[in-house]
């Protein structure tokens, strides 16, 4: 198939059209709404499900209900709207039925702004919806790999009767690139055994709740579904590397981030500084083993993140003190700048910050003097 | 056929095979019981078991699942419509319910009714109002009567700073979508064989795609209400009723003319 | 001659609330004083004679507990 000029919210739809998408729900959220909009003629047209919902919570719900038939589900949102979805979420994945997600983040707390930002990286990979669950969160950097990473976040969702989110910053959703579609799936026709479809032919009814009344039942439910995860962590992590294999140093962000550090990356190459880029394709779960091993023989990190550093934790987490980390963020819908990134590169390898402290606190003080 | 010299009898009445051989959870004299076994009543003669889809809400029908013989999902608080409408759009031909309290469906879940029943979307949804928060220990809901006490109203609902109860059918009515929105009561046997008559109707109009039908059942909670489940009936009757009048709120034309 | 008829209360389902004694025509409706089921309620049951089978009790029961009969004469059973 030919490569053509995409925009990302819209190659997301047409992608998870091809990857077999059954039923769709959403709400208007900027800069989400193209997603909604496409799918509202697209999924018609193929004789699928589309229902603009009254709400996120309504869209989540609908999401909720469409999933327990086995079928495969998406909604997307933008960050207000995923934390109304948040209720729904925990329900989905306490009753451990698959859905695809798709965030495409914007300025916050609160209303924010419109502008890109990744502002939702602790409410997706570290929960934001009450109890204990894990979703499987891709961070893709390009029209492309958003294309590729939604249809295997299906895959993933129903392997693992997991949330699977896109998890993109506006800048992506509304950005044209030259990009691949895939060929078509056809439509399930198989569903698995859990899945409440009616009770066809006389069987067994079937139920599906995320509501476990005895105490031990619940803990058995939390169990299984951490066992799972466990699963997810040991086959599922994904990560790019780019110029690594002489680094000393390491520039580290998912997504728009990572992309526009490797540019930085790239002018620093020129000046011959040994620095590399590693970028997280998997957020959740997070390559925490990766940034370990690196910890222990790198001379420097460099966090960069359009948030006050969300991802900074795990990273300083993975690396536990073995190497100095700094961080460079922009926050409100700002998307740092290549030559930003170059001079915290710059910074890192000349002053050699040391190990203590904290690296939010150092940017801290940087940007107020800056501002 | 019958040519036998002695008298004969005749099965008159015995439970449907689509209630599941289980005891309830339902307080004794709970009117849940009765709605519960009219749904399965009907289910049963219409032959829908194998092809019906139940969405249990929160409240004390949160366990509605446990006692009927098909498929079911759990939905959130409030949210059961939007559940049903994920169901509904993804399988069109399978006959899906809702079955909702009114703390459920006119309190917190009012948004997802009203919009469920404005898109017309063809579920039915049973609607069971006893004016009060069961499942908590009887607090207030949006449907507990001017003057009521409840838990949280414990001089009884005072309109000038709780607000006024909710009619919810009614309000439902005035939307295009709605095919067929009826209020009935469960308060004795006539209005029990209505109630049901209506059960059947809703589901009539489900199947033949003529969009949302919902039917509200007017219900006791003689635990919560400190009354015995006889005099509960009575407080009803004499009560709810003059408040929630049974009646026929929403007929399609086309609704009109489904013969039962 | 009024229908004669018989109920059957399925003990395990009944929690003795008085519904169908209240509501039956009748009046032979009683709950059992002198038994009580799993659950601990007294259960209903037939106290005299004179059960119609008119299957109100049924309507108004809201455990699904009751199973009603009623005799059928030789002539409506051959129509």
């Amino acid at each position: 198939m030919a490569r053509e000029l995409l925009k990302g919210n819209v190659a997301i739809a047409e992608a998870a059209i091809r990857a077999g998408l059954t039923s769709y729900f959403g709400y208007p959220i900027t800069p989400q709404t193209e997603l909604l909009e496409y799918l509202s003629a697209r999924m018609p047209e193929e004789g699928r499900a589309f229902v603009q919902a009254e709400s996120e919570l309504g869209a989540i719900n609908m999401v909720y209900g469409a999933a327990c038939t086995g079928a495969r589900v998406m909604t997307s949102s933008s960050s207000p709207g995923i934390s109304l979805m948040l209720e729904g979420l925990s329900y989905i994945a306490g009753t451990e039925v698959p859905m695809v997600l798709v965030d495409v983040m914007r300025g916050g707390p609160g209303l924010g702004n419109i502008a890109p930002a990744q502002s939702d990286y602790n409410q997706i990979v570290h929960g934001g919806g009450h109890g204990d669950y894990h979703v499987i969160a891709l961070a893709p950097a390009n029209v492309q790999e958003a294309i590729d990473m939604t249809v295997l976040a299906f895959d993933l969702a129903e392997k693992y009767r997991s949330i699977a989110v896109v998890l993109i910053d506006g800048s992506l959703g509304q950005m044209m690139e030259p990009a691949e579609l895939p060929p078509f799936k056809p439509l399930a026709t198989q569903f698995p055994e859990w899945a409440v479809r009616g009770a066809e032919g006389g069987r067994e009814r079937r139920f599906l709740s995320s509501i476990y009344l005895s105490p031990p039942e619940e803990e058995k439910a939390n169990l299984r579904m951490l066992r799972r995860w466990k699963d997810v962590e040991a086959n599922e992590i994904r990560y790019k590397e780019y110029f690594m294999e002489d680094a000393k140093y390491v520039v580290t962000g998912f997504g728009s981030s990572g992309r526009v550090a490797l540019s930085a990356v790239r002018a620093a190459r020129a000046e011959g500084i040994p620095v590399g880029l590693l970028r997280p394709i998997t957020v959740s779960p997070f390559p925490y083993k990766v940034y370990e091993e690196l910890s222990k023989k790198v001379d420097g990190m460099l966090v960069v993140e359009m948030n006050t550093g969300q991802m900074l934790e795990d990273v300083l987490k993975a690396a536990q003190g073995r190497t100095p980390v700094e961080f460079y963020g922009r926050v409100g819908g700002i998307v740092p700048l290549p030559d930003e990134i170059l001079t915290e590169i710059h910074r890192l390898v000349e002053e050699k910050p040391a190990v203590g402290g904290h690296p939010r606190d150092r940017w801290m003080d940087r940007m107020i003097k800056m501002n | 056929m019958n040519t036998l010299e002695q008298d004969l009898e005749k099965l008159v009445y015995e439970r449907p095979d689509t209630l599941v051989e289980t005891t309830t959870h339902y307080c004794p004299g709970c009117t849940h019981g009765v709605a519960h076994r009219l749904i399965a009543e009907v289910i049963e003669e219409m032959g829908l078991r194998d092809r019906t889809i139940g969405v249990a809400s929160v409240g004390c029908s949160v366990f509605a699942y446990n006692y009927f013989d098909f498929d079911f999902v759990q939905a959130p608080h409030g949210r059961a419509p939007a559940m049903a409408t994920g169901v509904k759009r993804t399988l069109p031909d399978r006959v899906v319910l809702t079955y909702q309290g009114d703390g459920d469906l006119a309190s917190i879940g009012m948004g997802e009714i009203v919009h469920a029943a404005a898109r017309g979307e063809n579920i039915t949804v049973v609607f069971l109002n006893n004016a009060n928060y069961g499942m908590t220990g009887g607090q207030m809901a949006p449907t507990t009567l001017p003057g009521q006490k409840t838990s949280t109203s414990p001089s009884g609902r005072d309109v000038e700073t709780a607000g006024f109860p909710i009619r919810a059918s009614e309000m439902l009515s005035t939307l295009d979508g709605s095919s067929y929105v009826v209020r009935r009561s469960l308060h004795d046997p006539k209005s029990i064989r209505l109630a049901k008559k209506a059960l059947r109707t809703a589901f009539e109009v489900q199947i033949r795609g003529l969009g949302f039908s919902m039917v509200e059942l007017l219900s006791i909670c003689p635990t919560n209400w400190g009354m015995t489940p006889v005099d509960s009936l009575h407080w009803l009757e004499s009560n709810m009723l003059p408040y929630y009048p049974v009646g026929d709120y929403k007929i399609n034309p086309i609704v009109a003319e489904i013969k039962i | 001659m009024p229908p004669k008829g018989r109920i059957e209360v399925d003990e395990k389902y009944c929690k003795g609330c008085e519904l169908c004694v209240d509501a039956c025509p009748q009046d032979v409706l009683g709950l059992a004083a002198e038994r009580i089921n799993a659950k601990g309620y007294h259960p209903a049951e037939l106290i005299e004679a004179g059960c119609t089978g008119c299957g109100i009790c049924t309507i108004v029961c809201p455990e699904a507990a009751i199973t009603v009969y009623r005799e059928v004469t030789k002539a409506q059973g051959n129509q």
